[in-house]
């Protein structure tokens, strides 16, 4: 049985613009963002298109930059954007 | 001592922040700063503005995170960090980073180190407005391979 995850939702920069909103909350039985990239990308239109497979997204996960394989846990705070640049 | 990241909309004054930073603490024997500010032209265009955006909360974690590493590898006393966020027009300063230590080399090395960290890893994103209208500014290869030469590997300009 899939364990559910509440995801707090966060986009910056370019991907914000694309996607329409900074923030939005999930429900998902994914368990790594890699997937959960898959789940939102598979919404289709903005989302298929700011976050396909190819672009540069970074990825944080409870607001350290992480890899597509980190773990989901209940209540975290997801990340994507585009590569930074700040200086 | 202390180390510390703003995070500002306002400007801020280079001379106060450097006497600040040194203030009391007489082991000092060298202070070391950058300063960035707003260039008028970019990958050839001419830069009416900019809107830097961030993510709070990641941002300070991250140049906290920085400050960790770099007190690790070199031998200083303080160091300060600023960096501005909004509007901004060129020749405005944007980005402050400054560091003491007794003799020189270590604070030259830990500026060059936290500039180098925060171009790869701090969430910033810079959108300037030209006469072709307004766009997000590409991170740079060049910049990640700054961050290479003190052993760390950053990702942030390449797609997977």
């Amino acid at each position: 049985m899939s364990v559910t995850y509440n995801v707090n939702l966060k986009y910056f920069a370019s991907i914000r613009e694309a996607i329409g909103q900074g923030s939005e909350s999930v429900s998902t039985q994914t368990a790594t963002l890699q997937a959960l990239r898959d789940e939102l990308i598979a919404r289709g239109g903005a989302y298929a298109e700011a976050l396909a497979h190819g672009r540069a997204v970074r990825m944080a996960l409870n607001q350290d930059l992480c890899d597509a394989s980190a773990a989901l846990s209940e209540g975290c705070e997801v990340a994507f954007f585009p590569p930074v640049t700040g200086g | 001592m202390s180390f510390t990241v703003s995070i500002q909309t306002q400007d801020f004054d280079v001379s106060q922040e450097l006497a600040v930073l040194r203030a009391g603490d007489a082991r000092v024997g060298a202070v070391c700063s950058f300063l960035g500010t707003v260039r008028e032209r970019n990958d050839g265009s001419s830069v009416a503005s900019m809107e830097l955006e961030h993510y709070p909360g990641m941002t300070e974690k991250s140049i906290s995170a920085m400050m960790d590493e770099a007190k690790k590898r070199f031998d200083i006393f303080a160091a300060r960090v600023i960096h501005r966020v909004g509007l901004l027009h060129p020749e405005d300063q944007i980005v402050f980073v400054a560091v003491t230590s007794a003799h020189r080399g270590e604070s030259f090395k830990a500026c060059e180190f936290l500039m180098d960290y925060l171009k790869t890893q701090a969430p910033f994103w810079k959108k300037e407005v030209t006469p072709e209208g307004a766009r997000w500014v590409d991170a740079r290869v060049s910049d990640d391979q700054a961050l290479a030469r003190w052993g760390i590997e950053a990702s942030n300009s390449t797609a997977p």
